[in-house]
């Protein structure tokens, strides 16, 4: 019973962390400049790096890959919101404002 | 289920690979083949290859982005516009493609048992490998042991490349421009990726010492142990301005890490030799041959993480160095 209900449990945290990298991923390439997408693109970095994990650890159960997950969960959940304060900060460093008002779809986020 | 998701990685890496052709920017396509790498590793991963797999994303996704970042920071970052040749390029891939498509009608399913891969040494080298080693990783065991031959030349190929590099750029910068300049270089002024950073350099240098260490156990060895330990250093240097990384650790160490790397290697074989067996066969090494056999692989892996890890220190401060020339 308390196998299923954590079965359940899990699935739900796992499509809601899909949702987020869903949601990231439309927001990258639908925002209209730079600062808005790489907050859309951070949300896979933070929310969903945290539900997918967690619904990861319990379908990993009380075992060594959940103390393996938990370790690359906190390591994401560092360096990806560093990796994006950076490019935010190199950004700005660069001379591009966070100017709502103006869409700047530059050539940068579409290659290819 | 497998199967859809390798060949959407595929997609993927073919879409990849034709933007990497296509795009102008050279900062772009740098970032394109560190994608690349890192879904060529995930390819290798769902083909049961753990060990490529390590090697593909510590030096593929990780290093050789860091040395094309800091090659293009000496050159500029848009390609030149290119004259003529075209046809010819075109018509030349256009038959190389054709008769590799035409060579894979011949190629045994993905995964036959009964393919000539798998029926050559492989079984020979799966049933031995716990009987004449001890530990049940066989890539290790036919990478340091059964083929030490050829990874005494990879290491070799290791040393002649970071030679070849450090001839053409330079070993040393001239006098002047050896003033630490700390307060332009690194990360210095900026709080939050100091302090992450600093806090990850050593969980990264452990890992990479983990990788070399249990390698023998699980996937892991001296090639990815010295991208991983390489990739904490350069952070390092990233962070805290080239110099200052260079006082850690200094170019002759570097130097000293790709040389003496190179010569354990090949004195491992030297003194197999001296105490009565062939080059290279660590079953002399120690009373018990599966002892020696352990013992050898401990020290050619350590060996080869040596050369990995000064090797690509060392091409990454060469470019670092002309850096701060211009």
């Amino acid at each position: 019973m308390i196998d299923i209900g954590l079965d359940i449990l899990s699935w739900i945290l796992l499509t809601l962390g899909g949702a987020c990298v869903l949601i990231g991923g439309i927001g990258g390439l639908r925002l209209p400049n730079f600062y808005t997408r790489i907050h859309a693109a951070s949300l896979t970095d933070t929310m969903a790096t945290l539900l997918i994990f967690a619904g990861m650890m319990l379908q990993a159960g009380l075992s060594l890959p959940t103390l393996k997950l938990l370790a690359i969960m906190l390591f994401l959940l560092l360096t990806g919101p560093t990796a994006t304060y950076a490019l935010a900060n190199a950004a700005l460093l660069s001379g591009l404002k966070p100017d709502a008002e103006t869409v700047t779809d530059n050539d940068k986020g579409h290659a290819g | 289920m497998i199967f859809v998701f390798a060949l959407f990685l595929l997609t993927l890496l073919v879409i990849t690979a034709l933007a990497i052709v296509h795009t102008e920017n050279l900062f772009v396509a740098v970032m394109l083949t560190s994608i690349f790498s890192l879904l060529m590793a995930a390819n290798f991963f769902i083909l049961d290859a753990a060990d490529v797999a390590l090697t593909e994303a510590a030096v593929g996704a990780g290093v050789t982005t860091v040395i094309f970042l800091s090659a293009l920071a000496l050159t500029g970052e848009r390609e030149k516009p290119r004259v003529g040749g075209r046809n010819i390029a075109l018509v030349t891939v256009g038959i190389l493609a054709l008769l590799i498509i035409y060579a894979t009608f011949d190629k045994p399913r993905l995964g036959d048992p009964n393919a000539p891969v798998h029926q050559h040494v492989a079984p020979w080298y799966l049933e031995k490998t716990p009987e004449y080693m001890g530990f049940p990783n066989v890539v290790t065991a036919v990478l340091s042991s059964f083929r030490g031959y050829d990874t005494l030349g990879e290491v070799f190929v290791v040393f002649a490349a970071c030679i070849g590099v450090l001839f053409i750029l330079g070993v040393r910068p001239p006098r002047e421009s050896l003033e630490p300049r700390d307060e332009s270089s690194g990360l210095r002024h900026h709080l939050i990726p100091q302090v992450v950073g600093r806090l990850l350099v050593p969980f990264i240098v452990l890992f990479g010492l983990y990788v070399q260490f249990h390698g023998e156990y699980g996937p892991g060895g001296g090639f990815q142990a010295g991208a991983i330990i390489a990739t904490g250093v350069i952070l390092y240097a990233l962070l805290e301005g080239e110099a200052e990384a260079l006082r850690a650790v200094p170019r002759s160490v570097l130097l000293g890490m790709v040389i003496g790397g190179a010569m354990l290697f090949g004195s491992v074989g030297v003194v197999c030799m001296l105490m009565g067996g062939a080059f290279l066969d660590y079953s002399v090494l120690a009373a018990d041959p599966v002892w020696g056999q352990q013992l050898g692989i401990l020290i050619i892996e350590a060996g080869v993480g040596m050369a990995v890890c000064g090797a690509l220190l060392s091409i990454f401060h060469a470019f670092a160095a002309r850096e701060s020339l211009s």
